[in-house]
């Protein structure tokens, strides 16, 4: 795994890693897995009544279909459940780099000695074996998009892994998945007046995309005069280059137009974040076709958040929005809100059933541009898999299971 | 002490200007066709509940229940109605109370600050909050005194206080705190936990001493001077204030018995993360427990072994359990959830509908009033789209002392509902 040269880990490469940690003494390889529910909703279609999901050898699903339809060969452990879905997909959290102490030494989100620090890596301040990382993992969470947090201009990269193995090697998938930025008034709060108002936060913004630009094409230029290599510039090309996107949190209708405008002047892939007043402003985050990773529906409305709604993943998604729903981060307690439960509030209040689910599952795993892997059950698929006693909303319903590349990670209902 | 809606109605000059006409209140309204829990007895498939004058005149089995001529009657076919909630931890109202000047307040009372029409008391009459424990916060040993209210459409505290003169009545109980949160060093605070309690300590003997004189009957000399503290701590140590103790790990609640074991006061447990691994002792020593469902452990190190099922082992160990929002730490629209949450953790279905009703009017006295639909009792009831322990289930109306207080129909209640009550109309979608 070359960190270095931050190449994406391949499925293979995964199985692979995973194998020889089995041959090294670690956890056993995926056994076949065979699991039955009276309902599987493979959110890639109608939901299937009496339904069987098969994961081969390799963590990826063979089939899925009505158990008539689906026989379960010799040798696969066999699951049952009342209700299956695919695993679910966090679009947003600090998990691993946030723990759950709340005491400086856990706390490596954000970094506080500047406002704009985009060479920060993920990778560099995961910890796999994070108990809210196996607390999120417990209710269901088989991707988890996290990384650097809101309250820095750009605070960091982003990555996404899954919740599995005791090593940032064995849980990423994604290395570098986005730059973290955020507009807002939080940023002064947190940087003590560097910058001192939101509007020289957006000046210092741009500063540094421009500042990567001229980077960038003197890099191109080479010769004497070309810079020497700078981490941070580096990666902001990259953001510029659209390799990577801009993940921008921003709550106030301000600060979401202002995110909007950057990304009109500048050309990158944005994804909003948070983005309380998103309701109030949907006609221009449709028109910049720009997908909106939603806060927590529980998350607190105080400060720039007093706008916030428990309806608006359900009003973006009713507007053509691209959604999805996120645990994001808390200063306090809670350290991590639990997905499972966010998306059974927006189901409260009136997001239908599959709406919902898909918002914590194929549309964030679109956004995370990670579709073709996980999100829904699908033959080719990751086996990622979540077991229910019953509707997985209900708050008496309980996660009897989870079920990561074809391996049992979680069992016993709770 | 506490007094009746009538009289307190009738009594007090200030509450008659109160927004809401009491026409509702000559009228009988019966309410017909819903599912009725009324907690201290099993609930009622289809059930006839009749309020009148402020209080619960009739409630029954439709055809047992007579409704009276010219009531107006509510069809509810398909709803749930059960008591209004009462949360015994809420910081709703922008109330504040002892600052960093010393660890110990107990001459200071949250009322003196709260602003009776916060918004944040409307979205809690939206999550169908009838009686509330507004308390001050938990950064000192003793933060100060805490006022009990109904969330009644008010002009001023007047017309939330249960009580009817705050100058001569207790209108709440006293806040109390130990763990970590009361630990900020310096001169003005303590920082560790033998501090916390020594100092605690010293401050009731002082109040113990200070009501020896005065029960002595000193003149002259004899008579101590006046100090509001000391008479706030008097009337706690004579049981008519009750302290209301926030407490996380398991021995900081064993703390909390020891003091009350000492000083014979009466306390209400408040939060009690780890109460799972003390649930015997609190459950001996016959201390209620208020406690809180927060969705992960951690957040502070002594929040670290927070579970779901607290509730659950504190109610088989056969200690008083009540369900609380700590509003703003949880959001008061969400308290239902609690009971939710709480029965995937282990507890017993009425017991958690318990927890959010009657045990919490118990921890705060007023269990002759409110926490369950019986005759005689506060017309204070919310009407549900469906089983309290859905998450699909709405609060679609809250009364209190039979006016409807909220209305998931009207639009801006709904806002306050829903959120995005501070959006300007024109900026509305």
């Amino acid at each position: 795994m070359k960190y270095g040269e931050e190449i994406g880990v391949t499925r293979g490469a995964a199985v692979l890693a995973v194998a020889l940690g089995g041959l090294l003494g670690a956890a056993p390889a995926a056994a076949q897995v065979a699991v039955r529910g009276d309902v599987v909703h493979t959110v890639a279609g109608p939901s299937i009544p009496s339904g069987v999901v098969l994961i081969g050898a390799d963590g990826t699903i063979e089939q899925v279909g009505p158990a008539d339809r689906v026989a379960v060969p010799q040798g696969y452990r066999v699951l049952e459940a009342a209700v299956v879905t695919p695993g679910l997909v966090d679009a947003h959290s600090v998990v691993g780099l946030a723990g759950q102490l709340n005491q400086p030494h856990d706390q490596d989100q954000l970094e506080r000695s500047d406002a704009i620090q985009p060479e920060l890596r993920a990778v560099d301040a995961y910890n796999a074996r994070e108990a809210l990382v196996e607390w999120v993992r417990s209710y269901g969470v088989t991707t988890l998009h996290t990384g650097h947090g809101p309250g820095g201009l750009m605070s960091g990269q982003t990555m996404v892994v899954k919740p599995r193995g005791l090593t940032v090697d064995e849980a990423v998938v994604v290395p570098v998945a986005m730059v973290a930025m955020t507009l807002g008034p939080e940023v002064s709060a947190v940087f003590d007046g560097r910058p001192g108002t939101r509007a020289k936060g957006v000046a210092l913004v741009r500063k540094a995309l421009v500042d990567a630009q001229e980077y960038r094409s003197r890099r191109a230029a080479g010769g004497d005069r070309a810079p020497g290599r700078d981490l941070g510039m580096e990666i902001l090309g990259r953001v510029l280059d659209g390799e990577v996107r801009a993940l921008v949190s921003a709550n106030r209708v301000s600060e979401i137009l202002a995110a909007l405008r950057l990304q009109r002047e500048f050309g990158f892939d944005l994804v909003l974040d948070g983005a309380a007043e998103a309701h109030l402003v949907t006609d221009e985050i449709r028109a910049a076709g720009v997908p909106v990773i939603v806060h927590a529906t529980m998350a607190r409305h105080g400060g720039t958040m007093e706008n916030a709604t428990f309806e608006t993943a359900r009003r973006l998604q009713e507007a053509g929005i691209p959604v999805a729903i996120q645990t994001g981060y808390e200063g306090y307690v809670p350290k991590t809100r639990v997905l499972l439960f966010e998306a059974a509030m927006a189901a409260a209040y009136g997001m239908p059933f599959d709406d919902a689910l898909r918002a914590v599952t194929l549309d964030a795993a679109r956004i995370l541009g990670l579709d073709d892997r996980v999100g829904s059950i699908e033959p080719g698929k990751d086996g990622d898999l979540v077991l229910f006693d019953g509707d997985p909303f209900e708050y008496v319903s309980k996660v009897c299971a989870v079920v990561i590349d074809g391996r049992v990670v979680e069992e016993g209902c709770r | 002490m506490l007094r009746s809606p009538a009289r307190l109605l009738a009594g007090t000059a200030a509450a008659i200007l109160v927004a809401a006409p009491s026409q509702a209140q000559e009228r009988p309204q019966a309410f017909v066709g819903a599912e009725i829990i009324p907690i201290s007895g099993a609930p009622i498939p289809d059930g006839v509940l009749v309020v009148e004058a402020g209080r619960i005149t009739a409630v029954g089995a439709n055809g047992q229940v007579r409704v009276p001529a010219g009531a107006e009657v509510h069809d509810v076919a398909g709803k749930v109605i059960m008591p209004g909630l009462v949360d015994t931890h809420s910081h709703i109202g922008g109330g504040d109370g002892g600052d960093r000047s010393a660890p110990i307040h107990g001459d200071v009372r949250i009322l003196d600050a709260l602003d009776a029409r916060h918004d944040r008391l409307r979205t809690a009459r939206a999550g169908g909050l009838t009686t509330v424990n507004i308390m001050p916060g938990s950064g000192l040993l003793m933060s100060g005194q805490t006022a009990y209210v109904k969330l009644r459409n008010g002009r001023t505290i007047y017309d939330l206080l249960l009580c009817e003169d705050v100058l001569t009545e207790v209108c709440g109980g006293l806040k109390m705190a130990n763990g970590t949160n009361p630990l900020r060093g310096g001169s003005d605070s303590p920082s560790t936990r033998a501090k916390s309690a020594a100092l605690v300590r010293q401050k009731f003997v002082a109040a113990q001493e200070y009501r020896d004189r005065l029960r002595a009957g000193g003149e002259g000399a004899n008579r101590p001077a006046r100090d509001l503290e000391l008479e706030l701590l008097a009337q706690v140590l004579d049981g008519e204030r009750v302290v209301h103790h926030h407490t996380h790990r398991h021995d900081d609640i064993l703390t909390v018995l020891r003091l009350q074991q000492e000083f014979g006061f009466q306390v209400v447990l408040q939060h009690v993360s780890e109460g799972w691994k003390v649930a015997e002792e609190i459950a001996a020593a016959g201390v209620p427990a208020s406690i809180i469902m927060i969705d992960a452990p951690g957040g502070k190190l002594e929040a670290v072994g927070l579970s779901f099922e607290t509730g659950a082992a504190l109610e088989r160990a056969g200690a008083l359990v009540a369900l609380h929002t700590d509003d703003g730490i949880t959001d008061s629209r969400h308290f239902l959830r609690s009971a939710g949450l709480a029965v995937r953790g282990g507890m017993s279905r009425e017991g958690a509908l318990a927890a959010l009703t009657l045990n919490g009017a118990r921890m705060m006295g007023l269990e002759e009033r409110i926490g369950s639909l019986e005759v005689g009792k506060d017309a204070d009831f919310i009407v549900l789209s469906g089983d309290p322990l859905s998450v699909y289930t709405r609060v679609e109306q809250t009364w209190i002392e039979g006016e409807r207080v909220f209305d998931l129909a009207d639009p801006e209640d709904r806002a306050y509902a829903v959120g995005g009550y501070k959006v300007r109309e024109e900026a509305r979608p």
